[in-house]
């Protein structure tokens, strides 16, 4: 709002009236390109959306707006276990990528010195092939005669997922286990980032101000550092859970037919069976479901600014 | 049961294709068929104002619409093909076959590959297509279900068979008359694709399949069959396995498909329905067998000797990749010449040497044997008669039906 400030009483020069007005109407100016962007972009598919979800008709009769909600009940009541499935998967995709992002980002900020722009550059460049290609690539990792079923088998690992039903038979790939692989391994950067970004910025004197007051390097982290890392944690979680909640491709290329989760019944709907009305209620109630959730979470969490 | 009933062909039409057939390509000549068609048109004329008056449906108009053809005077031709299905030299620029034809006939291919899946193109051309406007292509290659849904909704444009006589003379017998395109009167096939088992020697392990039986039921195989995620290729070898002819099963006969096949996926027995990424579940030995598309275990088999597939005697799935010309293409009759050029023995040869699947064209074996002497005897690229004895075509569906089995099948596949 600086920009704006009124001119000094002393001269209020008439002739300086126009260019002020100008400048009052910059900010719109460049905000403009963005507006439009998210009109033609977002407003309208939604819109455009939302109108499809209470339609009815077919392909050869074309589709009406009847505002027919009883779609949304159906689709909801039908494909339930869909939705469940992509939230559990999401969120304990979402888990294990805290788990697994947490010390790394903390490494990356706190100890990794020199090496800090090499181990950001490993973290980025999966982004560097497609998204498909690196999901293909986990089934050849995760084969069935492969190195990695191999040693969990001889470790009885297998024997204990089998037992909570992660997995079934000797193998991992086509399972639920596969498809969380799949999630945490496709969104971990997602997590790691704003992580390293949060950490990054404490200050590393409160670090040694904690140590002079007797902290052990545990209550360090517990009292200062991850309080201070909350921020990145809850923008962390939400870029990693939403994306993954809505996902298709790991559940369709590692999974099987009792991992389908709701991406693939809209993505099915939409192309296959032409229901456009359903694909589209699905979609809805898939937005308004992660709305709903991350705004509980952002209340619980109490980071109201996310970065 | 309400099957789509295509409009008919013209006793001179049918005359002059029954004549072909008996009598061999040479008794089809260039002036017999514009004769055939130029007497056709008129009774085309009037059949098509009767069915007209049959089904009268929002935004249809039979023979499809065209727009002014500038064919004359801009000498393109724009074509969307599937990836990878035409042939390229060694550099990968260039398409010697397109070449050959631009320098041929002066008209100019823009050949873009931007069809990757014909769900997904069906999406993207729809609204243009259903709004009557322009898609900006000229010619495009859809598989033969969507071909019949396009043609249902009279989104394509009729060809002109004057135009086709390399077309109309050598289409091979088994892709004459779908029973969606009666005598091609919208389409001619690019390729044709079979559907057949496939299995890894090394993963099989002695493990014997011979039929799809084996596949649903052998414990020894439990997780480690692979079902294709199209809907009328797994559907139709289920359907031969258990004696029902895919050109005309009922519906009870697609819930007792449905039926077998969910036991097999309640019992674990198989592990994923895949799109083309099958291929990978099949080298690296996860899939010990599965369905498969027969163009890509040519490759497959070229790649790893543990590959290698089997017909049942039950036969197998042919469906069929169609060119059509859509709605308000600007350049028909350049499309249309593209259509006959690769109906000339020469560059269908030139194309079948370098992608594998079932070559449509009669006569092209001699032209092939000097190319490559393997693809010449491989009956998954020319069919010998034993093959395409075998062969059978998934009948088409009213959009109810279709609707109707997607759903099904979606169910089975989880999703």
């Amino acid at each position: 709002m600086s920009t704006l400030a009124e001119a000094p009483p002393v001269a209020p020069a008439p002739e300086k009236r126009p260019p002020r007005q100008r400048g009052r109407l910059v900010p719109y100016w460049l905000l403009l390109p963005g507006i439009l962007w998210l009109i033609v972009f977002f407003a309208l598919p939604m819109i455009y959306q939302a109108s499809t979800s209470v339609q009815t008709g077919s392909l050869e009769e074309g589709y009406k707006v009847t505002w027919h909600f009883a779609t949304y009940w159906d689709a909801l009541s039908q494909y339930w276990p869909q939705f469940l499935r992509s939230v559990a998967y999401a969120a304990a995709a979402t888990v294990l990528c805290l788990v697994l992002g947490y010390p790394l980002a903390y490494l990356i900020a706190f100890r990794a010195g020199r090496w800090r722009n090499l181990i950001m550059i490993l973290v980025i460049a999966p982004f560097f092939t497609s998204f498909l290609i690196r999901t293909l690539a986990w089934k050849t990792i995760l084969a069935d005669g492969g190195p990695v079923v191999g040693a969990l088998n001889t470790l009885h690992v297998l024997d204990v997922t089998n037992w909570l039903g992660w997995t079934s038979g000797d193998r991992v790939l086509a399972t639920p286990l596969a498809v969380v692989c799949g999630l945490t391994y496709n969104f971990l950067p997602f997590m790691i980032l704003p992580l390293y970004t949060s950490l990054e910025r404490i200050d590393g004197r409160l670090h040694e101000a904690a140590g002079d007051l007797y902290a052990r390097p545990w209550t360090v982290f517990r009292r200062v550092t991850f309080p201070l890392s909350m921020p990145g944690v809850v923008s962390g979680t939400l870029l990693t859970f939403i994306p993954a909640a809505g996902d298709y491709v790991n559940a369709d290329l590692l999974g099987s037919t009792d991992t389908r989760m709701v991406g693939n019944v809209i993505q099915s709907q939409f192309l296959r069976i032409l229901d456009y009305p359903t694909a589209a209620a699905l979609s809805f109630i898939l937005m308004a479901a992660i709305l709903v959730m991350v705004t509980v979470y952002i209340r619980k969490s109490g980071t109201e600014d996310l970065v | 049961m309400e099957q789509y009933e295509p409009d008919r062909l013209s006793p001179a039409q049918v005359a002059a294709m029954r004549r072909s057939l008996r009598n061999g390509r040479a008794a089809m000549t260039r002036r017999s068929l514009l004769r055939a068609s130029a007497g056709g048109a008129l009774a085309v004329g009037g059949l098509g104002a009767l069915s007209a008056c049959g089904i009268p449906a929002a935004g249809k108009t039979q023979g499809g619409v065209s727009a002014d053809d500038h064919s004359a005077k801009e000498k393109i031709v724009n074509f969307s093909n599937w990836t990878e299905y035409m042939d390229v030299d060694d550099s990968e620029k260039h398409h010697p076959t397109l070449d050959q034809f631009t320098k041929k006939t002066g008209i100019k291919v823009k050949y873009t590959e931007d069809i990757n899946d014909n769900n997904e193109f069906f999406g993207k051309i729809k609204p243009q297509l259903a709004a009557g406007q322009d898609t900006g292509r000229d010619l495009i290659v859809l598989t033969d279900w969507l071909a019949g849904r396009l043609i249902r909704l009279g989104w394509v444009q009729k060809l002109d068979p004057s135009l086709l006589p390399h077309a109309y003379a050598n289409l091979s017998a088994q892709f004459r008359s779908p029973d969606w395109d009666p005598g091609r009167a919208y389409s001619y096939v690019w390729q044709g694709i079979s559907t057949v088992i496939a299995y890894n020697k090394k993963a099989l392990d002695g493990v014997e399949v011979k039929s799809v039986s084996d596949l649903l039921d052998n414990p020894k195989l439990k997780g480690r069959v692979g079902f294709l995620s199209e809907m009328r290729d797994s559907i139709g070898m289920t359907l031969l396995d258990m004696g029902k002819d895919p050109a005309k099963f009922t519906a009870d006969d697609y819930d007792a498909v449905i039926a077998r096949l969910q036991k097999a996926v309640d019992k674990g027995q198989i592990r994923r329905f895949t799109g083309n990424d099958y291929t990978s579940d099949l080298t690296s030995g996860d899939f010990a067998a599965c369905i498969a598309w027969a163009g890509d275990v040519v490759q497959l088999k070229a790649d790893s000797p543990d590959i290698d597939f089997l017909i049942p005697d039950s036969g197998y799935m042919t469906s069929t990749d169609n060119l059509l010309i859509p709605n308000k293409a600007r350049h028909k009759t350049n499309a249309e010449r593209l259509i006959d050029y690769y109906y000339e023995p020469g560059p269908a040869a030139e194309l079948a040497a370098y992608i594998n699947y079932v070559c449509p064209v009669d006569g092209v074996k001699p032209e092939l044997e000097k190319l490559d002497k393997d693809a010449a005897n491989n009956p998954l690229i020319i069919p010998d008669k034993a093959m395409a004895a075998k062969s059978h075509a998934f009948r088409s569906l009213s959009s109810k039906e279709e609707t109707e089995f997607e759903e099904k099948f979606a169910k089975l596949t989880g999703a």
